[in-house]
This record gives C-alpha cells, structure tokens and sequence, in this order.
C-alpha cells in the first residue's frame, strides 16, 4: 500500500516537473521549428506545430543575404580568443594565489570581484572614444581584448578554486626532490590542474559567446558577432520570423551543446566556489 | 613557509592580471571622471569648456534619470524576486525522485545559455506581437482582446524576457545545495514527527540561505546592468517606460553625442553600483571563511 503511494506520488511530482521544464524550453523548441517553415506557416492561425511544409531555404538564405558564417566566425574567433588569452594570463596569477598565499591575497581576490561589479556603463564611453580613435571600433581584436578583460576575475577566481583543492603536500613533495619552479608547474601541477582549466575554459566560451553589451555597442557589421548580428533583426522589413529562428537556432545551437556539458562546472564556476 | 624566492616569483606572476585589471579599472574610471567636468559634445567640436559639477545637476535633476533609476530597481526587484521563489519551488521539485531527471535538467538549464538578443527577439516576436504572437493567437482563442505586451507594459514584459533567462540559473545552483542537504538530518526531522513544512522552515531553508544568497548577488551584478534586452525590443520606451540606468546613459552617451552628461551619469551608476557591491562583498567574503 505505501509503495503504491509513492509510486503515485513520483508520476504526479514527475508530471508537475515535466511540464514546468518544456514550458521552460518551449520557446527554443518553437524557434527550432519555426526556422524550419516557410514565413507564411511561422505566422499561421492557428500555429502550425509540426504538420507544416518542412523546409530548410531558411538557413540558405540567412546566409545568402548576410553572410551568416562571417558573424559566426567572429563570435568563435571573439569568445575562443579572448578566452585562451584571459587563461594564459590567469593561470599564473591562480596558481601564485593558490599555493603562494601571502596575507594580501584575500584582499587581491576580492578586489578582482569588487572589478566585475563596476557597471560596463561606467566605462563604455572612455573606452567608446579610444576605440574610435585607435580605429578599433568593429575590429575583432578590439572586442577580444575587451572581453579578456571583462571575464579575466571570472576566471582567475574559477582557476583559484580549482586549484586551491590540489594538494599541497605533493609541491612540497616535488621541491623536496629538488625540481625547480618551472619543472613544478610543468610536471606536477599542470596533469592535476587540466580538469579545473578546461572546465574554465568552457565556462567562459559560454560567457564570452552570449556576452551583449561590449559586443553590441563596439560592433557593428564586419567584426559583428551573433549577438550583433541577431540585433539587427529587430527593425526588420517583411515577414521574417522563420529567417530569424534559422538565424537564432545557429546562434544558439553551439553553446546550447556545450552548457549541457558544463552543468556542474556553471554552478561552481558562476558562484566563484560559494556553492558547489 | 613559501620561500623568499617562490614569493617574488608569485608576485611576478599575478602581476599581469593585476595590473590589466587595475588599468582597466582605473583608466576608464579617471577618464569618465574628467569628461563628467568639461562641456563635451560629439557634435560640436573645438574645446571642451570646463564645467564643474554642472553635468551632475542636469543628470541628476533631469527626470529621466529619477525613472530609470526606478525602472532599473524594479527590473533587478522583479526578476530576483521571480527567480528566487520560482527556484527555491522548482529545485524543490527536482530535489525529488522523478522520472528522466536527468533530461529535465537539460530542458531546464537551456534557457540560460541563450544568448540575450536571440532571447529578446524571439519573445518580441514570435510571443509578445500583439498580432502574429503565440500569446496574442491564445488571448483571442480565450476571446479577449490581444494586448499589446511590449507597448502597453514594457518593463514588465522585459522582466519576464530577462526572468525566462535567469529562472535556470537559480534553480540550478539551488539544486545543487539542496542536494547537499544531509539525509540523515531529514529523516531525523521527518522522525521527531516534524511536519513538511516546518521541515523547510527550519532545516531546508536555513540550508539554503548561502546558495540563495549567492544568487541574488551574481543575478544583481548581471541585472544592475541589463542592456541588450531592452535595445533590441522597447529602446527604453515608451518615453522612458523602460529604460534603465544604463540604457539611459548609453543613449545620452551614443545616441545624443552629449559625452560630458553621459559621463556624469556613468559616475553616478558606478557610486550606486558600489553601494550595492560594498554589500555583496561583504557577504560573498563571510562565505567563502566558512
């Protein structure tokens, strides 16, 4: 009798949480089948949901008419680049913090959080004229240095919680026998410390990818990533729903794959460490 | 027990990031400062005459600059306010023994790692057009009168578009406490005859407290500065219906060309911003001893 209860009880909660999930998902699950109609079937009463005419000119012609890859490729070369660079510059730093801790290094950790909070509105418009006049403005490099810096604390902070599990005893293992610093970082702590970086890694791909106030207002068409791509689609002519899901899904597509595998690495890595 | 030499060693490597993010906070800061003071148009070139605090009384006296203040404290309100309570509720529900689970959570998570324009677009117009909708296609199917989201209530519209991306967020990290919560404490609970819901009053709740607090200040830091949801749909309006502080400032700033005013504001959203933050270290840095 108990267990039949339980039983009824884990469909009904399995239910409630069933629909709350594909309510939450609904509105990518509609843009991935719009994109696949034709415009006259996005805009149909009553909504077409699967018996429609599938067709895929959509994604043709979202790349025929703008060049679609060229702003997908920015976004990898803007969100990989400045990626790799914050991590060469941050995986020094991490790791000095994690098995050097001065009594200052609290006090550097937290002042590296307290630069994530100063509002980018703060600096937009010194960094909007130097872009301007450097001849930055919509270059990619230019964005790539941006969004190193913007995620830089992120990652130092993830990076120094990674590594802030590895075990001292084996550094002080390997100086006993006598390797020197270099052959420390190469041998010993580097084999360890690869989960933490490629979790890092991911995390901040993610971040960099969908990042939409620097990219936005230092972008504008040849260096434009999706993020500014996809905004041009709000003032369009014509219909377009089905050309701006084709769009939209592509924009997505990617970084929805890769966050289904960074899940766990999200909680810890967002939270810089407070949960985990 | 670090050695002189692995000291200087560590401080030679931490100097490049710290010394990037000191010039990245330092220099953009020091020049808003100095452009707050002078009379700097884009469209009027030749000297910027120097004014004193007189862009900060425009800026602050100015009565778009009172709304958004509003509009931002209301969007940072409402969307924390519906991911928090819709989080604790959902992660709750995941924290029990249901069917796919695993591909709840996928379904789940998706939303958050959408990229901001898409999001705002695709709930602009294939759910908020007040004719082509889905929403406005179920309000005439239920025979009422389609409304018109987007134009008659921007700012809530923009904060069920900003809570859709962040509801996730929380429900995940507060999954993840929850799922930290000893057994043994609740069966020992569930024993002693305490009820469901004293069980989360006084044992769930409390063990949550950390994760919810960690969330409302990773959610604030990302909400204070909400942006491209609000170009891409409403352009802050109507008026200034929905314009926030920052899109306030970037459209003085990109859109007027009046560099001295914008300026002003940048300042006056980076002091507020400090206030908030001043709070949310604090907190963040007692969690981190415990």
């Amino acid at each position: 009798m108990a267990r039949r209860i339980t039983n009824r009880r884990k469909v009904v909660i399995s239910l409630i949480a069933w629909s709350i999930a594909l309510a939450l998902f609904f509105p990518i699950l509609w843009t991935f089948l719009t994109s696949f109609k034709t415009e006259g079937d996005a805009v149909a009463t009553p909504p077409q949901f699967l018996f429609f005419h599938w067709t895929t000119e959509n994604y043709i012609e979202v790349q025929a008419r703008s060049d679609y890859f060229l702003h997908f490729f920015n976004s990898v070369v803007i969100a990989v680049g400045s990626t790799l660079i914050g991590l060469a510059i941050a995986i020094p730093a991490a790791w000095a913090m994690a098995f050097a801790p001065t009594k200052r290094t609290k006090d550097i950790l937290m002042w590296m959080l307290s630069t994530k909070m100063m509002p980018p509105v703060g600096a937009l418009i010194p960094i909007y004229l130097i872009f301007r006049n450097m001849g930055l403005l919509d270059s990619r490099w230019g964005l790539v240095g941006v969004l190193t810096l913007i995620n830089l604390p992120i990652i130092v902070w993830m990076l120094y919680t990674y590594f802030k599990e590895i075990p001292g005893e084996i550094l002080e293992a390997a100086r006993m026998d006598g390797a020197s610093l270099m052959k420390e970082i190469v041998y010993v702590l580097t084999p360890m410390a690869v989960p933490g970086i490629a979790s890092t890694l991911l995390l901040n791909i993610i971040l960099a990818w969908n990042e939409a106030f620097w990219t936005l207002n230092l972008s504008t068409s040849e260096a434009a990533p999706l993020t500014t791509f996809i905004a041009s689609y709000s003032s369009p002519e014509g219909l377009f729903y089905a050309k701006l899901s084709a769009a939209s899904t592509m924009a997505i597509a990617p970084i929805l794959i890769l966050g289904w595998f960074s899940q766990k690495q999200l909680v810890r890595g967002l939270t810089f460490g407070a949960v985990k | 027990m670090a050695t002189f030499h692995t000291r200087s060693a560590a401080r030679l490597m931490m100097a490049p990031s710290v010394l990037l993010l000191f010039a990245w906070m330092i220099v953009p800061l020091a020049t808003t400062i100095y452009f707050s003071t002078l009379n700097y148009n884009l469209l009027s070139p030749g000297d910027h005459a120097f004014l004193g605090i007189t862009n900060y009384q425009y800026f602050l006296t100015d009565p778009a600059f009172f709304d958004a203040l509003i509009n931002t404290l209301l969007l940072v309100g409402g969307v924390l306010f519906i991911t928090i309570i819709g989080g604790i509720g959902f992660a709750l529900l995941l924290d029990q023994q249901i069917y796919g689970q695993g591909i709840v959570r996928i379904l789940a998570i998706a939303p958050f790692f959408v990229m901001p324009t898409v999001a705002a677009l695709v709930w602009k117009n294939m759910f908020m057009n007040p004719v082509n909708g889905l929403f406005a296609y179920f309000f005439r199917l239920a025979g009422m009168e389609p409304l018109d989201w987007l134009a008659s209530i921007p700012l809530f519209s923009i904060i069920i578009i900003v809570a859709w991306q962040w509801l996730p967020f929380a429900t995940l990290i507060l999954l993840t406490s929850l799922q930290s919560l000893d057994e043994e404490q609740k069966e020992a609970a569930e024993m002693d005859g305490a009820s469901a819901f004293s069980r989360f009053i006084y044992l769930t709740l409390p063990h949550m407290a950390r994760a919810i607090t960690v969330v409302i200040l990773i959610e604030t830091i990302f909400l204070l500065s909400v942006f491209a949801e609000i170009l891409v749909t409403t352009n802050g309006g109507p008026g200034t219906d929905s314009t926030n502080l920052t899109y306030l400032i970037y459209s003085q700033a990109l859109l007027q060309f009046d560099i001295g005013g914008a300026s002003a504001g940048g300042i006056v959203a980076v002091i507020l911003a400090n206030i908030v933050a001043i709070f949310l270290v604090r907190i963040v840095g007692k969690n981190l001893e415990a």
